[in-house]
């Protein structure tokens, strides 16, 4: 294994390639107790990730019956009627503009929080809790107090709204646009606890020295971040880049159904809202299945790059 | 950092610019927190006056009382804690022995540690929803803890964190257990875990909070009152009014359904900031 790049699951931290240094065999002469040790891990991995997931994707290939009685192979033809359906096309698009805004205004925001505190200053343990703590909320609490902030008639960004622009009424709940803009605001300021933790992180194990160096050297630190920061924390942008891509695609799904349930119309139904409404709601099997696969495909997609660059050295390589 | 060029009048302007912009921005990230607080202190009257009131009420008990009773809101929290407090128990100790097994011994099929973790990092909930939900029907776990705990006992964060931080244990703690004839699993629960504690208390707020959090998933495999989780009840409260929201009854559910996650954080935030800290450090 020596010298492959660790895989890391969402939040875990970012991953960087590691030698195999310390792991040798520290109990020789133990044959089944290992094996015995990962059978848990393993079970359930299996039983509960690995066969669904192949079930899932032999599902996507077969229609069934209202009742589910009977089940009918339909070779590709679950794709095809995904791909060629307005709705679903709509679907695709909504969740590229939701998920690029969550992930680009979120990690901008947090990465120059994180800048301000990466510093001595006096009462920086309080302010980590309190920059932090949106971590804790779900997203479906985000939701929900989003929702009460911009309500249509007691709400108190309608009211503020109106009264610095002479009487428009923001309704999101009836204007689609406005209605991406207020669930992607929600979703970004729930994740910022989370992105500033890593940032923070990430920052504090850039060396002092080098910082020093380029200042003497006589650059400023506008030069200095995106010369030396910003390289350096590159293992834990591409970390956070793929946490914040499952986050965008998957778990706000409890902020969507509090929020907006996909509406008004459609402006907001991203691809894992349209999958439980098929899958769950019109009891569509076939074409969950199908939908469950094209998301997997992209995540896969996410994943290989990130495993591509964290596997490349960073530049600084201590 | 910048400061340190600076003259010290320069210096100490700048330190107090710096405060003044992170509670600036304490205060904007806390708004929606504090707005939901008010609100769930007025009366419904209150509630709806124009323009929205800022001024604290004091009807909180009164509409906690409601949102209590209107969705069993004592028994959904019971729920929530316990399936939060199993699952992270779970995956500790699970990921315990997984990484003791990847650290400490050889055997075969040690090298698809990582092809693993990619796969479930690759397989969340919604690429395999609809079988696994079947999956579920067909044990007979609909609406029960079994669905809401099990499927996700397994933990490659888990197996990761700890493997990484067991390799940085020293080989001597070993040796000297060996050299005192205690077996692996001895040395396992008297020595290793113990020294691991900074670790499980991370990933015990992290798995906490996750559990917590969970929506899609009991939405589907609970369909009774009685089983669900409080972020279900969340929606309940907001979906069972018809004519106006009761905002100050939702936002007093809502209130008591995020304290336990915030309260979890905030105790345990040294081990959790370190526990993060040592992860991105290596």
């Amino acid at each position: 294994m020596g010298g492959k790049p660790e895989a890391c699951p969402p939040h875990l931290g970012p991953c960087r390639p590691k030698g195999e240094a310390m792991q040798e065999e520290r109990f020789p002469g133990y044959r089944w107790l290992p094996y015995l040790l990962v059978a848990p891990s393993i079970a359930v991995i299996v039983i509960f990730l690995v066969v669904p997931f192949v079930q899932s994707v032999r599902g996507s290939f077969f229609i069934s019956t209202p009742f589910g009685t009977k089940t009918i192979y339909v070779g590709l033809r679950n794709y095809i009627r995904l791909f060629s359906s307005p709705d679903y096309q709509n679907s695709i698009l909504t969740t590229l503009a939701f998920s690029s805004f969550v992930i680009i205004i979120g990690l901008s925001v947090s990465l120059g929080i994180a800048q301000l505190l990466n510093q001595k200053i006096r009462g920086l343990g309080f302010y980590q809790v309190a920059l932090i703590w949106t971590y804790a909320l779900s997203p479906a609490i985000a939701g929900v107090i989003w929702a009460s902030m911009f309500a249509p008639a007691t709400g108190l960004v309608p009211y503020i709204v109106s009264k610095l622009s002479g009487g428009y009424v923001l309704n999101w709940m009836t204007n689609g646009r406005i209605a991406l803009l207020v669930v992607v605001a929600a979703a970004t300021w729930k994740m910022l606890g989370y992105n500033i933790v890593f940032l923070l992180a990430g920052l504090q194990n850039v060396p002092k020295a080098l910082m020093e160096a380029a200042r003497v050297d006589g650059a400023g630190p506008w030069k200095a971040f995106w010369r030396i920061t910003f390289p350096m924390l590159s293992p834990t942008t591409t970390f956070l880049l793929f946490v914040n891509m499952l986050y965008a695609f998957f778990q706000v799904f409890g902020l969507i159904d509090i929020m907006t349930r996909g509406g008004p119309g459609n402006a907001t139904e991203i691809l894992v809202y349209k999958l439980y409404r098929d899958g769950f709601i019109h009891l569509n099997t076939g074409s969950a299945s199908a939908q469950s696969f094209v998301i997997f495909f992209v995540i896969s997609i996410g994943a290989i790059i990130q495993l591509r660059v964290a596997t490349r050295k960073a530049i600084y390589a201590r | 950092m910048l400061g340190e060029v600076m003259p010290l009048s320069g210096k100490n302007r700048y330190k107090i610019l710096i405060h003044g912009l992170l509670i600036l921005l304490v205060l904007v990230l806390a708004f929606p927190v504090v707005y939901a607080l008010i609100t769930s202190t007025l009366s419904f009257q209150e509630s709806y006056t124009y323009p929205p009131r800022l001024i604290p009420g004091n009807q909180f008990l009164a509409n906690a009382a409601v949102a209590w009773h209107r969705i069993k809101l004592g028994r959904l929290l019971f729920n929530t804690w316990l399936i939060s407090i199993v699952v992270a128990l779970a995956k500790i100790i699970l990921s315990l022995l997984a990484a003791f097994a990847y650290t400490h011994f050889k055997f075969r099929g040690r090298g698809l540690l990582f092809p693993m973790c990619m796969i479930t990092q690759m397989l969340p909930l919604p690429v395999r929803i609809v079988p696994t939900f079947q999956l579920m029907a067909s044990f007979d776990w609909i609406n029960s803890y079994y669905a809401l705990t099990i499927p996700f006992f397994a933990s490659t964060t888990g197996i990761l964190l700890f493997r990484q931080f067991f390799m940085t244990v020293p080989r001597d703690l070993s040796d000297a257990a060996r050299v005192d004839g205690a077996g692996p699993m001895r040395y396992f629960l008297q020595i290793l875990v113990p020294v691991s504690k900074t670790n499980i208390a991370a990933l015990f707020v992290i798995e906490f909070i996750f559990m917590w959090s969970q929506y899609l998933w009991p939405l589907i495999v609970i369909t009774t009152g009685e089983m669900r989780v409080v972020q279900i009840g969340v929606k309940m409260l907001l979906a069972s009014e018809q004519i106006a929201p009761e905002w100050n009854v939702i936002m007093a559910g809502t209130v008591m359904a995020m304290l336990p996650p915030l309260m979890i954080l905030i105790l345990f935030r040294k081990s959790f900031t370190q526990g993060i800290a040592m992860q991105s450090q290596k």
